[in-house]
């Protein structure tokens, strides 16, 4: 293993005539990456897409929106934003594009946006008409780092990406078998890495059942599948425990949450963010998605989820996070603004006049000292276990 | 000091449990003297097998039985035969001393019971001791005959022959004799050991019956099994202890020196065991003994500083400017020292070469002028010769100055290349490999490891902030440069410290690139730290659980910016972090020249300590290093990328090992 060998600096710079090799192949093609932008780059489309899956179109919310866009014309494009990209880049493309394929399987709302950009690149390997290992790798390279300018504030989007490169292409196997029978492999590795993405919500819900007891009461930021999956899974196996949704602002996702734990049958009750503190007493423990996993063991996840944490910890109730392994990230942020931007438009009903400011980013970092476990299909770790995997995963 | 007395306190009561737990006549049915017959049939084995493994698996080192024993039957005796209070007894104080930091009481019990059933001591009941007090007297050193099982010197069983022998008077003769300062070290430790083992195989043939000496043979046996199972687990025997065991067996080493060689010969194999496992035990500067020879062996004459802070007494601290003239003047009496390592020695004794990278690169390049220059002697192996050679060299070097922690790694590295090095290679191109091996250790792991450093480091500075860095570190400096050179809009406040104001020339550097800085000292911190943003510290070392080890004042600056909620970086290579886990800046140290902090160069009206260092009721105290407890680092920079505090181990565990091999 060469990556992992005590010259790593070096290996670093070896690397890097390659890398510009690659920009340099680009170059010719610009113009089909280039057709392909994000619409609105100053928005985040990861925080779109949630929105556009898990929130909750309210007739109320309706008019905003009607207002809003009369006030804003850049939401209008944002409306279209889903089907936008793939008709342009459609119209564009030869024969097959990965943002094509991400798109399609990005619209399924069960699967997530990292494991969609899985299947993707496993598309990638499958149609390339590469003849050689070093050109297939090239043809990854690319088609992954496409798929991250996509969308840079998409944390599990890059961290999958770049998961399923290290993954695929770093197995000794390659070495002594010929091209098809390599390339067949690489297609199965990433199918297998596909489906084990695909199975870690169950296997996080199995994990955590142990935590979940019978009469606790269970605080729930936001609208997060895994976490839909764990109460679901709990539910299940007739565990009887109280949920306290926050409605979870801008676009109300923890409405959606509430809705789909009604249809099961599980007692809730809905909070505004702003009473996390009021109801912390009765409360047993937190659970919270993230977006993102980051090298110091905290989390950055939807707004809002830091000061529930902060409220949590200083009344020791223990913070669980629900998150996939494909969503550890090799990012260290060291405070709120260390991070690239994730903004999105916030409605607030009436105009706002001018002059005033309108804080519009979608996430915050929560430390790691806040949170108690991760429950990840690695297993349940603590914190500071994250940095150890992805030691271990990176370099 | 109150950890000190109060340790003594504790030791003490316990042998008097101890003897009053014995002496019961209702003892447990294990504290019963076994009959003779029974004692002789059953392997003594099996009682002491178990006495060893039931010993924690974590550093119990037997010595402390051993010092405990030898301080119960020492008190004992004393307060049996001589009305003199424990304590004041002056061979009490080293092995005491030695006992500090070891966890008290616990197991104390059970190691009474074990020690009371052990076969050495069953096996000489048939002898039929008839008078309760050399009764009392023998049992007392049979005790220790535990230690000899866990501990290869058969130490104690010539003391107990010895008592059981001569009646209660000679118990006293040999507390009077143990009282006599031996000044042994380590290896005369040994050596001692072995006319000890000696003196008593002699004394066997002398005075003993048949029986005896096979029941006495038994005991040895079983002793031996029992140390060699023991293995791993004899943890390091500090020196307090081989001295404390030394002291009657030198004794009785002048009253005898005939002896067949059978033991001396017998004792090698697990002494050289134990040897291997055990980590060769820091000199502590506070056992006198110890002291005394390796200042015999000290290439450097250098006198120590005579008014030392208690509590540092373990580290070594010298009169500041003795070694410099003394070593200058028998630069041609210094027959194997090549001239580089001994320009590096004076430069580090001077102070002129500083900052732990820059220590190990110049030691690194001195060794690689010597391995130039070297010549395999006729019908000696290289591999071996030079190891001898970079050995001596590295005790010079540590007598110069206590050597850094990226020190001593480049140093085993080093060795390990050596020990690698194939035999069918010729000596030139074994020098030249072991020359390119030393390059390319400066190149990667320094040179490099710092370019990763910046890269990493510079994606935290923004526009806009203002950092914090205190004392000199060249990779900090390479961070700033960098950053600035990158176009980043930011402030730097320089913190410093006297006495050695390294800030200055760093803050020279840094305006004369045009970066803007401020500067301020130590007392302004808490003030100063309002307008800060970021904190930048360097790392002398960053040790297993997350401390870093790094110029004394770090851990205050860390300490403030943890308190104001700043983020506290810490820029260390990967190659300085250690498998070592410390919790305070006292058992590891490094003391600098305390007339430092009592003079002020240039201003007389405040040398109010001017000739008062040698008053005895002061004592300067001027640390060299101070450890930072890992909850106030947020992130550790290093040639790896961005890592918490709690992935040290994870780098040291996946990396460090695997470069010693490659």
């Amino acid at each position: 293993m060469w990556r992992r060998s005590a010259s790593f600096v070096l290996d670093k710079q070896r690397q890097q005539p390659d890398e510009s090799r690659t920009e340099r192949l680009d170059m010719s093609e610009r113009p089909e990456t280039l057709a392909n932008p994000n619409p609105n780059p100053g928005i985040s489309a990861y925080y779109e897409t949630r929105a556009a899956h898990h929130g909750v179109v309210t007739s109320d919310w309706l008019a905003q929106a009607q207002a809003a866009v009369t006030r804003d014309p850049a939401d209008l494009t944002l409306e279209k934003g889903l089907v936008a990209p793939a008709a342009s880049s459609s119209g564009s493309a030869k024969a097959f594009s990965v943002i094509d394929e991400f798109n399609r399987w990005r619209k399924q709302p069960d699967l997530a946006e990292a494991v969609a950009a899985i299947l993707a690149l496993t598309a990638v390997i499958r149609t390339s008409e590469a003849t050689t290992m070093m050109e297939l790798e090239i043809e990854l390279k690319k088609a992954s780092d496409s798929l991250k300018s996509w969308d840079t504030t998409s944390i599990s989007l890059t961290a999958g990406c770049d998961l399923f490169m290290r993954y695929v292409t770093r197995t000794s196997a390659l070495e002594y078998e010929d091209f098809n029978a390599a390339k067949s492999r690489l297609i199965e590795r990433g199918e297998k890495f596909g489906e084990i993405s695909r199975k870690a919500r169950r296997t996080i819900a199995m994990l955590s059942q142990d935590f979940i007891f019978d009469g606790c009461t269970i605080l729930v930021h936001g609208f997060s599948r895994v976490v839909l999956e764990v109460l679901k899974t709990a539910a299940q196996s007739n565990k009887l425990f109280r949920v306290l949704c926050t409605e979870g602002t801008p676009d109300r996702t923890g409405l959606r949450l509430a809705n789909e734990l009604a249809k099961l049958d599980v007692p809730v009750k809905l909070l505004i963010d702003s009473a996390v503190a009021y109801a912390m007493d009765e409360i047993d423990m937190v659970f919270v998605g993230a977006d993102g996993v980051v090298e110091s063991g905290g989390i950055i996840n939807m707004m809002g989820t830091y000061q529930i944490a902060l409220v949590a910890h200083g009344m020791n109730k223990p913070v669980y996070v629900a998150a996939e392994s494909y969503k550890f990230a090799r990012l260290y942020p060291l405070h709120q603004k260390d991070m690239a931007p994730a903004l999105r438009p916030i409605d607030f009903g009436v105009p706002i006049p001018k002059g005033v400011e309108v804080e519009t980013s979608a996430r915050d970092y929560t430390p790691p000292q806040y949170l108690t476990l991760l429950f990840t299909d690695l297993g349940v770790l603590t914190p500071s276990v994250v940095s150890d995997e992805l030691i271990q995963l990176y370099l | 000091m109150d950890s000190r007395r109060a340790s003594r306190m504790v030791i003490d009561p316990k042998p008097k449990v101890r003897q009053v737990g014995f002496f019961t006549p209702g003892a447990p049915p294990e504290r019963t003297k076994s009959s003779p017959a029974e004692s002789l049939s059953s392997p003594p084995t099996s009682d002491m097998s178990p006495a060893g493994n039931s010993l924690s698996p974590v550093m119990i080192p037997p010595p402390r039985h051993a010092s405990d024993n030898l301080s119960s039957s020492l008190g004992l005796n004393s307060s049996r035969v001589l009305p003199v209070p424990v304590p004041m007894s002056p061979i009490r104080r080293p092995s005491t001393g030695d006992n500090l930091n070891l966890p008290l009481g616990s197991y104390n019990p059970s190691e009474s019971l074990l020690g009371t059933s052990l076969s050495p001591s069953s096996g000489f009941d048939d002898e039929g001791l008839s008078e309760d007090t050399s009764t009392s007297g023998w049992f007392v050193r049979g005790n220790p005959g535990k230690v000899a099982s866990s501990f290869p010197s058969g130490g104690f069983d010539t003391t107990a022959m010895k008592s059981r022998n001569i009646p209660v008077v000679s118990n006293l003769t040999t507390v009077s004799v143990v009282k006599m300062p031996p000044g042994l070290s380590e290896k005369g430790g040994t050596l001692v050991e072995v006319q000890h083992e000696q003196v008593r195989d002699s004394k066997l043939k002398e005075k003993t019956s048949k029986a005896e000496r096979r029941a006495l043979q038994e005991a040895q046996r079983s002793a031996k099994a029992a140390s060699r199972a023991e293995g791993s687990k004899t943890a390091a025997t500090s020196g307090g202890v081989t001295a404390a065991n030394a002291k009657p067996a030198k004794a009785k080493a002048s009253q005898k020196k005939e002896g067949s060689s059978v033991a001396s010969s017998d004792r090698k194999g697990p002494e050289k065991d134990r040897k291997k496992d055990v980590p060769h035990p820091r000199m502590q500067f506070d056992d006198k003994q110890r002291v005394e020879k390796a200042k015999r062996r000290a290439v450097v004459k250098q006198t120590e500083a005579r008014n030392r802070v208690e509590l540092f007494r373990h580290l070594p601290q010298y009169e500041h400017g003795t070694q410099l003239p003394d070593l200058e003047s028998r630069f041609f009496q210094l027959e194997p020292m090549h001239p580089s390592v001994y320009k590096v020695g004076l430069q580090y004794l001077s102070g002129d070469t500083s900052g732990s990278n820059a220590r190990c690169i110049a030691m690194l390049q001195a060794f690689k002028e010597a391995i130039k220059d070297y010549t395999t002697p006729p019908e000696k192996a290289l591999g071996r010769d030079l190891t001898a050679k970079i050995s001596s060299y590295v005790s010079f070097l540590i007598e110069c100055r206590p050597l850094s922690i990226s020190m001593g790694y480049a140093i085993r590295f080093l060795k390990n290349r050596i020990a690698k090095l194939p035999l069918t290679f010729s000596e030139t191109e074994a020098k030249a490999t072991l020359c390119s091996d030393i390059d390319r250790f400066i190149n990667e792991k320094i040179i490099l490891a710092d370019k990763a450093i910046v890269k990493h480091a510079v994606t935290k500075i923004r526009d806009g902030d203002v950092l914090l860095i205190y004392g000199s570190s060249c990779v900090i400096e390479m961070i700033l440069l960098h950053a600035h050179e990158l176009g980043r809009q930011f402030r730097v406040v320089v913190v410093d410290s006297r006495p050695k104001l390294e800030g200055k020339a760093l803050l020279r550097r840094l305006v004369s690139k045009g970066l803007c800085c401020t500067y301020t000292h130590i007392n302004a911190l808490s003030y100063i730290m309002h307008e800060v943003t970021l904190v930048f510290l360097g790392a002398s070392s960053v040790l297993c659980n997350g401390t870093v080890y790094s110029r004394v004042g770090t851990a205050c600056v860390a300490m403030v910016a943890h308190a104001f909620r700043l983020p506290v970086l810490i820029c260390c290579e990967a190659y300085k972090f250690h498998e070592r886990v410390q919790l305070d800046s006292i058992c590891s140290n490094e003391l600098g020249d305390p007339d430092v902090i009592a003079k002020v160069p240039g201003r007389e009206d405040v040398d109010h300590l001017e000739n008062w260092a040698n008053n005895e009721n002061l004592q300067l105290l001027n640390l060299m290093y101070d450890v930072t407890p890992s909850d106030y680092v947020s992130m550790i920079i290093t040639d790896y990328g961005m890592i918490p505090p709690t992935s040290v181990p994870v780098i040291v565990r996946e990396y460090r090992r695997e470069h010693l091999w490659m």
